[in-house]
């Protein structure tokens, strides 16, 4: 059996005491596509950050690829991490192109192809002189995105990465990583606190509460109530939702 | 007028120089600090806080602080460290330079949206990469105000340098308040504001290449800035060829006689030059550290001041003790006196110090920067039991129009001045004596003591200066109308 493509191995973490993350154990195996989810607090961005070192644990081991990333300095290792969050982070003083090639440049290597990599994430190659602030935001967070590529990260991690956008762009972004995700063969782990979304796109659902998972299945399996009693909780609101509004279609 | 133009270049390229090295040592302090500051709280706290206590001193009180500061380390360390010129101007102003550099270079990187910072990381750079690519790149606007603003404050206030005996373009300004030559005050002033307006322009190119990213924009005028740096700074270094410092105090009499020094050594094949504006005790520890090679000083001053002894005044006694203490050479007395006294209008219905005393109390009394700090006023309170109503300090020249134009009714006048005949006012007699005798006194530094073809220059002038004569060479330089300059009253009063 190969090692997962990412494993948490008893993380814990406080803050100023508070415990955030309370012994978390979790194995990502390659080419899955993880949803973390949960109320505000529960520790999800905390342990999504642990994997990258933009946080780091008190206690407990993280594996990329069955190696401790404590190892290796953290630049180097985020070099070889896809990251992408919700303030999006464009540096506003270089255009797109360079934003995107930036990656590679602070890592040594050859420039990219620009144009391909906005390709994939569906925006004109035109858009690549022009300067953050001159697109829309979710132009903007497919920029985020082709840019954590561009250096072919095999991991993507992202945190609330369409936190920020209106609902029809949100869909149309989430539907696109996805995509991406299968076509490129992407191991991801997605922070999110909309279950709807975790639901519809991820291949697991795994829920945290004060620092701990409570919960960690399939989506078909959640949605039969099968995973305990918190996740049902979670799940609750958006099935309400989607049988109310199924309810005012039929009517 | 024109003699003093014609220093002008020079003078600018030395006001250049020191401002600009003032700038290199301030960005160097404030660059590191505010790097370091810039995600330490306490840390910024306490650096603006100190850099604003320093903003809060004025800068003629901060640049003569050094003096004594320096004089101090010197000792401290063993080392013979300059305390005038350059050293003390360059620290005095470097100071003032850093909290606007400083504040702006905090603001700027404290400025940036912490989702800069967190994708900064998230793509690995290190915090060198993160600090060139990104946080220099976004502080920069903000950060470039700073030093503009630090520029245009550097070369305004090295015009202060002066007072401690460095060339600028204060020398200017400062020779022509003390002379009332208001055409040198504006060339001073107005040369001063061309610098400082062109290096802001110089500046604001390079901030606005940064903006645009024109690469352009800031290696041209980046560039001109340096090499002028350069320039400026390398003229500065450039080792001058063995030349002799004359001092000279704040009042029109120590210009020429600094003058008549001047030219003496002149002839004998010295180059010499001047700092000028000295204070008076500043003015007796440069010469006993070297760093004025002769000057003028009065007996009285000597006698009050350096020994703290009360009157009658000791010539012999003054040779000796500044021979044992450092080595300072006395050549003699140039043959008049320059004593302090009050005078009044001449139409005043006072003959002594006597009479001034009962009315006193209604009336007030102006004098220059120094006297009213001095033992001499002391001992005349004292000695006539005088309380003015009000006593006000004046530069000499506003002191003498203070009297004409009734602001004052009595000043402590110079007992050489010009002044006191042209205007027609009445020196006051001072039958109890209080007063010292202030023989002008020429003197020179310990390392010039034993140096004969120096003090051979020199020794003519011993005698050779009737109070007259003074009184006429001094009225030449301080009255309205066909003025001389210190120069033209020197060759005048030393005609050879």
């Amino acid at each position: 059996m190969t090692a997962p493509a990412l494993r948490w191995a008893g993380v814990a973490k406080r803050f100023d005491g508070v415990v955030a993350l309370d012994g978390v154990s979790l194995d990502v195996p390659a080419g899955q596509f993880v949803a973390l989810v949960g109320p505000s607090g529960s520790g999800k961005s905390t342990l999504l950050r642990t994997a990258n070192r933009l946080v780091e644990p008190e206690s407990g081991r993280i594996e990329l690829d069955g190696a401790d990333v404590a190892v290796e300095p953290a630049p180097l290792l985020r070099r070889r991490i896809g990251y992408v969050f919700q303030e999006i982070g464009l540096f506003p003083h270089l255009s797109v192109a360079e934003n995107i090639v930036l990656p590679a440049r602070v890592a040594g290597r050859s420039a990219p192809d620009v144009a391909e990599l906005l390709a994939l994430v569906d925006l004109p190659a035109e858009v690549a002189p022009r300067r953050p602030d001159a697109l829309s935001g979710g132009q903007r967070q497919r920029v985020g995105v082709a840019r954590a590529l561009s250096t072919g990260a095999r991991l993507m991690l992202m945190d609330e990465p369409f936190g920020a956008l209106d609902p029809v762009t949100r869909d149309a972004l989430a539907t696109a990583v996805r995509a991406l995700h299968d076509r490129l063969g992407l191991t991801t782990v997605m922070v999110t606190h909309d279950m709807a979304e975790a639901l519809l796109l991820a291949d697991r659902v795994v829920v945290l509460a004060k620092g701990r998972i409570v919960a960690d299945a399939a989506p078909a399996t959640l949605l039969a109530g099968e995973a305990g009693a918190e996740a049902a909780a979670l799940v609750a609101v958006p099935r309400a939702q989607a049988e109310r509004l199924a309810a005012m279609a039929r009517a | 007028m024109n003699a003093a133009l014609a220093q002008l270049p020079a003078l600018a390229v030395s006001h250049l120089a020191l401002a600009a090295a003032a700038l290199l040592l301030a960005l160097g302090v404030a660059v590191p600090l505010g790097l370091a500051a810039a995600r330490r709280p306490r840390l910024a706290r306490i650096a603006l806080g100190m850099a604003g206590i320093v903003q809060t001193i004025p800068g003629l009180a901060l640049l003569a602080l050094f003096y004594p500061l320096l004089l101090a380390l010197s000792t401290l360390v063993g080392a013979r460290m300059p305390a005038l010129g350059f050293l003390p101007s360059l620290l005095a102003l470097a100071l003032y330079a850093v909290l606007p550099i400083l504040r702006n270079l905090v603001a700027g990187l404290q400025g940036i949206a912490p989702g800069l910072i967190e994708a900064a990381n998230g793509i690995g750079m290190t915090p060198s990469q993160r600090l060139r690519l990104v946080e220099l790149p976004l502080a920069a606007p903000i950060a470039m105000a700073g030093l503009r603003t630090a520029t245009v404050w550097t070369i305004g206030a090295a015009t202060l340098s002066t007072t401690v005996g460095y060339p600028s373009l204060g020398n200017l300004i400062f020779s022509g308040l003390q002379t009332e030559t208001w055409p040198l005050v504006l060339t001073g002033c107005i040369a001063a504001a061309v610098l400082a307006l062109a290096a802001d322009g110089l500046l604001a190119l390079v901030e606005r290449g940064l903006a645009t990213r024109r690469r352009g924009l800031v290696i041209g005028p980046g560039a001109i800035v340096l090499v002028l740096l350069g320039a400026a700074l390398a003229w500065a270094a450039w080792p001058a060829p063995p030349v002799v410092t004359i001092g000279a105090k704040t009042f029109s009499e120590q210009y020429i006689l600094a003058r008549v020094i001047g030219r003496r050594l002149e002839q004998a094949g010295y180059r010499v030059r001047y700092r000028e504006g000295l204070g008076s005790a500043v003015a007796l520890r440069a010469l006993e550290a070297g760093e004025i090679d002769a000057y003028v000083d009065y007996s009285g001053t000597l006698w009050s001041n350096a020994m703290g002894r009360q009157p009658p005044v000791d010539r012999a006694a003054i040779t000796r003790w500044l021979a044992a203490r450092s080595g300072v050479r006395v050549i003699g007395p140039l043959g008049f006196e320059n004593a302090y006294a009050l005078a009044v209008r001449g139409d005043a219905p006072f003959r002594s110090l006597q009479d001034l005393a009962g009315a006193a109390p209604r009336l007030t009394l102006a004098a220059d920067l120094e006297f009213l700090d001095r033992p001499e006023w002391a001992a005349l309170r004292e000695a006539y039991g005088l309380r003015f109503a009000a006593t006000r300090a004046y530069a000499p020249t506003f002191m003498y129009r203070a009297l004409s134009g009734g602001q004052a009714d009595a000043i402590a006048a110079f007992s050489s001045d010009g002044r006191i005949a042209a205007d027609g006012l009445r020196v006051l007699a001072d039958p109890r004596h209080a007063l010292p005798a202030y023989e002008a006194l020429l003197m020179v530094a310990p390392t010039r003591a034993r140096d004969e073809r120096f003090v051979r220059a020199l020794t003519p002038l011993v005698g050779a200066i009737p109070v007259e004569r003074m009184r006429a060479a001094n009225l030449m330089v301080d009255r309205d109308r066909d003025k001389r300059t210190p120069d033209e009253a020197a060759a005048w009063l030393d005609p050879r």
